[in-house]
């Protein structure tokens, strides 16, 4: 039986391979995300080890409570006292002091900040470049001394930074002018890719960072025979509270453990758009070989008849999808080494430079990618194979025989459908509830439940009712995951997860019924919609195609003919390269290209297009399951866009309710804090009435680390809030011991107006605040923390306060006048910029656009998937359909007339696929908006029409290659065939 | 569209077909010349492997001879490309099928308009009516192919075939897939259509009954008119037969 299953494979090749498209591109994003994380992760790591190698043990500061990434404030520095006391212990060889910022602003020829999307801009200080603690080396120059500046390779080459010139680099304070002394590689020849390296002597570093007199860290060479840990021990004892030690091994991990925490999300992030093309994919198989053997029942009948058992005829079954499963997994395996190299260049492109030091490749990868591949090629087979054997025997024999509607009895079925649901969701309840600390095992349990789940709904005798337990069991587990207080982040997506499939599946299912009255609602929008389309294309697409093609094959004066080759060319080159390879292909082979064609015209053709709309509702079962895999890739991009409108709604909403100011200044790249000197400087521009500034951070407030900030007196001018408690006036009136919280904070802690809160800062100093206001926030969140002090209290407690924005209020408002006033005033931080409100709205959201760009491409690639699910379909329906087609050409069906009736079933399951897609992605999106407090609801309506036209797109596409295939059929095969 | 003189609608001159080539090519058919006269009913009789059924496609712009030259309605399709011997079907041919072929998804009068649908005319109701009415449908006109028998979905062919007043109609084995009872209406269909209407027809067929029916009768063996009879009885015609096999 296998060699029959295989010879069986190899004779429908082309449908194997369509079939093998969807797990070969799943699986190519499984194993393109474990091979590009793993080669990030190992670049990281490559790149943290190197930084320590020369050191034995590394003295850094210590806050009093653990610091999240990204709050705005750092570690607590050393005094440089410190030092000398290292140095003077017996086991130490060497000890060097350094400082280092985050922050630190070359400025380009161009006089704007350099800056590559969210890369760091490190600054550092180079006490001694010839010593072992330093990681870097020389390519031109020397080390820096004095008012100079080291720079990296890659920043010097692409801002054509040269060693003599001088540069203006802007760290704490104003932009100074340094002479670049050097250009420097670590010595590894690592990049971190984008950011930008500036190194400096100690005192011109600390000057620029503000640390004078301070260290950041204190890199330790024990002599030589004395052990790292016995250093560490000895160092221990020297050291002030807010000081800790490491050995050099052990501060290396903990650099890299804020970047590992940040490629673990990007792993599992990918790795959920890997497993969604999956399980698109798992539709696009299930349905294909639902209608291969729907074709192939006379053979599995004949092989019943000479004596192959149900058991043998299922076994040939799961062989093919087996050898399906390998083959393809092993080929995206390996396409996923080319997806990681895409994704670098990728996130490149978007500004999220990732370092890069080789692709990784490691046997985890080819485990799990050809795990999934296998398992999911494998399940998806297992329902159409049951169906496989439900073919009697006598069907050999008979003429147009089908498979029986529905497999098993009544009763049985009924039972064995909801034993197994009931199954499923038991162990899925238990996997997400009774092992919330370990993810790896509660993922695999639920995916296990959910499978069961899905397999039982699937046995249902009735496709409706098991569709409906299906959706019914999904919108209670979202319901659950999303309503349910108190439950852990990692069960909370588990139900989500499960739940949105759950859905899918169902909704898929069910879809099935509505398929006649859907398609024949989109018939005349899928008419019209192409119609238009293809009008837009004609100048671009179709004319050129022809005008090539007539130059090169067809009839006329040489003259003519050129001219028309070279308008084609000129109208679209990418068609020419096209008609060149059809050139190649007619001399190299005995293939003639089709001559002649009708001059290209576009009309909305009601009679083919009919008999295509037709068509989409002949099969409903299999139109549902095509028209699914595009419905879960349009739910997933109309969920972004929705919520992406609900955020951009909602923050648009609070900026016009709170602020009362006419400019905002932010860093350059909208989100860094900046130092509070530009501020400053901003204020003293002519017109400035008022200024508030937000510093925000983390402290340590009854007992947990909190989202702070603090603000100045102006911010009353600037910010008007709703007071729940208290007043405007509470906002410049804070004094040293004054602190306002947001109502929510409020309520868990049960705080009223004069209630004592205990603040702890970084630097392990607690002041107590009485609370003299609560706020109650607008949907879209404000500028302030759970707690706000004054800016008086913060700055004596956090050594380097920045400001993440600073608001202003002018004379005359928002005017060009000012506007330059507030730019010169700025001139020389030149990292941060004034803006209006409405910039500084737009700036805002400009971030999220390139988180949803990286989002909109990774769904892309289901949305692929079910393309060649489309194509597929549309092959094997033309293969069935040999005869009709046959018979349409004899009776006087043109070409065109062929090809557009395919196209036309095509769009309207891609519009079925998207109408679908849309709904759900707007009540799932719903569901998420109604649970999140900060977040309002608000339409996408450009997006929506971006993803009905791309959908129509999608369909247009998928249906070029069976359309061409049906349109070659030879009208003689209506009578020959068979 | 000037038309033969003579009264032929389709005239083919020393036509062949090859398939295949080097040694295992196969002459279909070898040098055949025959005009089909209007408003006769022409049947091509033969064993299988005769060229028969090569004849028929060839003479509707199915398939293309090797060499010869094909007229239909004073047109010469040899030459035609794609679109417009698509075209010419449309205006001059009329098929009707061994397998009916019809569209499943569509009832009845819907199927038999399907010439009328593709060809973007507007149907002539009256007309319609009165081809259902000839096929005997009148009642049945909503249903679809698979709520039909075989003789009445072979009568839906039919209309189909008549209803654009194709200039010759060609019928495939028509009761090939029929019984003899029903066989023999559906060959009553088209004599009638022929005499009432005088519409010209080919019919190919290897059942002496069904050549029967016709005015002429042109045998092929071999790839070659071997014989030709004008009304002759099912018993001749069989008799016809046998000695060809000899």
């Amino acid at each position: 039986m296998t060699r029959f299953a295989i010879r069986g494979l190899l004779s429908r090749k082309l449908r194997t391979a369509l079939t093998a498209v969807a797990i070969v591109l799943g699986v190519a994003m499984i194993s393109g995300t474990y091979v590009l994380t793993d080669s990030i992760d190992q670049a990281f790591d490559r790149i943290f080890t190197d930084i320590r190698k020369g050191s034995s043990a590394v003295i850094s500061g210590k806050s009093a409570f653990d610091l999240s990434e990204g709050s705005g404030v750092t570690e607590p520095t050393l005094d440089e006292e410190l030092l000398g006391d290292v140095r003077a212990l017996p086991s130490v060889a060497e000890a060097e002091g350094s400082v280092d910022s985050d922050a630190t602003q070359l400025i380009g020829d161009d006089g704007k900040v350099v800056v590559s999307g969210g890369a760091p801009n490190l600054g550092f200080s180079i006490a001694d470049g010839d010593s072992g603690f330093n990681p870097l080396t020389l390519i031109e120059g020397d080390w820096p001394g004095p008012n100079e500046v080291a720079i990296d390779k890659e920043t010097a080459a692409a801002e054509n930074f040269e060693v003599g010139e001088t540069v203006g680099v802007q760290a704490e304070g104003a932009v100074e002018r340094l002479r670049v002394s050097a250009i420097v590689q670590f010595s590894s020849g690592l990049t971190i890719g984008g950011a930008t390296l500036a190194g400096f002597d100690l005192p011109t570093a600390q000057r620029l960072f503000k640390k004078v007199g301070r260290l950041d860290e204190i890199a330790v060479a024990a002599k030589p025979d004395v052990p790292d840990a016995e250093l560490v021990r000895e160092l221990e004892r020297i050291l002030p509270r807010t000081a800790q030690v490491k050995t050099g091994g052990e501060q290396a991990q903990a650099d890299s453990a804020e970047t590992s925490e940040f490629i673990s999300f990007l792993q599992a992030f990918l790795l959920a758009f890997g497993g969604i093309a999956l399980f698109v994919g798992s539709f696009v198989i299930a349905n294909s070989l639902s209608i291969t053997i729907a074709q192939r029942t006379r053979e599995f009948a004949t092989l019943r008849t000479i004596g192959a058992t149900n058991r043998q005829v299922l076994g040939s079954i799961i062989v093919e999808a087996l050898v399906v499963g390998v083959v393809a997994s092993v080929v995206g395996l390996f396409l996923g080494l080319l997806l990681a190299k895409g994704l670098f260049q990728l996130f490149d492109a978007v500004g999220f430079t990732l370092p890069n030091s080789g692709l990784v490749f490691e046997p985890r990868t080819i485990l799990v990618a050809l795990a999934a591949g296998v398992l999911v090629t494998l399940l998806a087979s297992f329902y159409p194979g049951v169906r496989a054997t439900m073919v009697p025997p006598i069907a050999a024999v008979r003429e147009g025989a089908t498979i029986p509607g529905e497999p098993l009895d009544g009763v049985k079925s009924m039972l064995t459908g909801a034993l197994t649901t009931g199954v499923g969701v038991i162990v899925g309840v238990l996997a997400i509830t009774a092992t919330p600390g370990n993810t790896l095992v509660s993922s695999l349990l639920a995916v296990l439940g959910l499978i069961l789940t899905l397999l039982g709904c699937a046995l249902f005798p009735s496709r409706t009712l098991g569709a409906i337990v299906a959706c019914a069991l999904g919108f209670g587990a979202l319901v659950y995951g999303l309503f349910v207080p108190g439950l852990g982040t990692t069960s909370v997506l588990l139900w989500m997860g499960v739940g949105v499939l759950l859905v899918f599946f169902g909704v898929a299912r069910v879809t099935t019924r509505l398929i006649p009255s859907l398609s024949a609602f989109m018939s005349p929008i899928a008419r019209w919609s192409v119609f238009g389309l293809l009008v837009l294309f004609w100048p671009f697409f179709t004319l050129p195609y022809w005008l090539l093609r007539y130059g090169s094959w067809g009839p006329g004066p040489a003259g003519k003919r050129a001219l028309a080759f070279v308008g084609g060319g000129l109208l679209n080159p990418l068609i020419l390269a096209i008609v060149l390879v059809m050139w190649l292909r007619k001399a190299v082979s005995r293939w003639e290209p089709e001559w002649p064609a009708e001059f290209p015209g576009v009309i909305p053709d009601r009679s083919t297009t009919r008999i295509g709309g037709e068509n989409a509702r002949r099969n409903p079962q299999r139109t549902a399951s095509t028209a699914a895999a595009l419905m879960i890739g349009l739910a997933l991009v109309t969920l972004v866009a929705t919520l992406a409108a609900g955020i951009i709604a909602s923050f648009e909403g609070s900026v016009n309710e709170l602020f009362t100011g006419d400019y905002a200044i932010t860093a350059e790249n909208n989100f860094s804090p900046i130092p509070i000197d530009a501020a400053q400087a901003a204020g003293t521009a002519l017109g400035v009435t008022a200024i508030g500034n937000v510093r925000t951070g983390e402290t340590l407030v009854f007992g947990k680390p909190v989202f702070s900030t603090a603000v100045d007196p102006g911010m009353q001018q600037v910010i008007s809030m709703k007071w729940k408690e208290g007043s405007q006036e509470v906002l410049s009136s804070l004094g040293a011991g004054g602190a306002f919280v947001d109502d929510a904070y409020a309520d868990d802690h049960d705080l009223q107006l004069g209630s004592p809160i205990e603040v702890t800062f970084p630097n392990g100093s607690a002041r107590a605040f009485v609370v003299k206001g609560i706020f109650d926030p607008p949907t879209g969140g404000s500028p302030f923390g759970n707690v706000t002090v004054a800016v008086a209290a913060w700055d004596s407690e956090i050594p380097q306060p920045r400001n993440i924005f600073s608001f202003l209020k002018m004379e005359g408002g928002a005017t060009d006048a000012n506007q330059a006033a507030l730019d010169a005033a700025l001139a020389d931080f030149p990292n941060a910029k004034a803006q209006t409100r409405q910039k500084f709205i737009d700036n805002q959201i400009s971030g999220l656009s390139s988180v949803l760009n990286i989002l909109y491409v990774l769904l892309a690639l289901s949305v692929i998937v079910s393309l060649f699910g489309i194509v597929n379909t549309l092959v094997l329906t033309v293969f069935e359909r040999t005869r009709e087609i046959g018979m349409l050409r004899a009776i006087g069906m043109t070409r065109r007339q062929v090809r557009r009736m395919i196209r036309h079933e095509s769009v309207i399951t891609a519009l079925i696929g998207a109408l679908l897609g849309i709904v759900l992605g707007i009540v799932l999106a719903a569901l998420l908006i109604a649970r999140v407090d900060f977040l309002v609801f608000s339409f996408p309506t450009t997006q929506v029409i971006v993803f009905v036209i791309a959908a129509i797109v999608v369909g247009l596409i998928a249906a070029i290659f069976p359309a061409r295939r049906a349109a070659k059929l030879d009208p003689l095969r209506a009578i020959a065939y068979e | 569209m000037g038309e033969s003189q003579d009264g032929a609608v389709v005239v083919a001159r020393d036509v062949n077909r090859r398939y295949g080539e080097g040694e295992t090519a196969v002459d279909a058919l070898r040098g055949v010349s025959v005009d089909i006269d209007r408003g006769r009913l022409t049947a091509v009789m033969g064993p299988s492997g005769s060229g028969k059924s090569t004849l028929m496609h060839i003479l509707a712009g199915l398939d293309k001879p090797t060499s010869g030259t094909v007229e239909v309605a004073g047109t010469e399709i040899t030459t035609l490309g794609d679109n417009d011997l698509t075209k010419l079907r449309r205006e001059h041919i009329g098929f009707v099928f061994q397998f009916f072929n019809l569209l499943p998804m569509l009832n009845a009068r819907e199927n038999i308009t399907l010439p009328l649908t593709i060809s973007g005319a507007k149907p002539d109701d009256g007309w319609v009516d009165q081809v259902v009415k000839d096929v005997g449908l009148t009642d049945r006109l909503s249903h679809r192919p698979s709520e039909l028998s075989g003789g009445q979905q072979q009568r839906v062919a039919i209309a189909r075939a008549l209803v654009s007043q194709p200039t010759v109609l060609f019928a495939d084995e028509p009761t090939g897939n029929l019984d003899s009872t029903t066989g023999h209406e559906i060959l009553q269909l088209i004599r009638a259509s022929v005499d009432t209407r005088g519409q010209t027809t080919v019919m190919v067929t290897h059942e002496g009954r069904a050549a029967a029916i016709a005015d002429r009768i042109l045998f092929l063996a071999d790839g070659l008119i071997v014989r030709e009879m004008h009304g002759a009885s099912a018993h001749e015609v069989i008799q016809a037969m046998e000695e060809l096999d000899k």
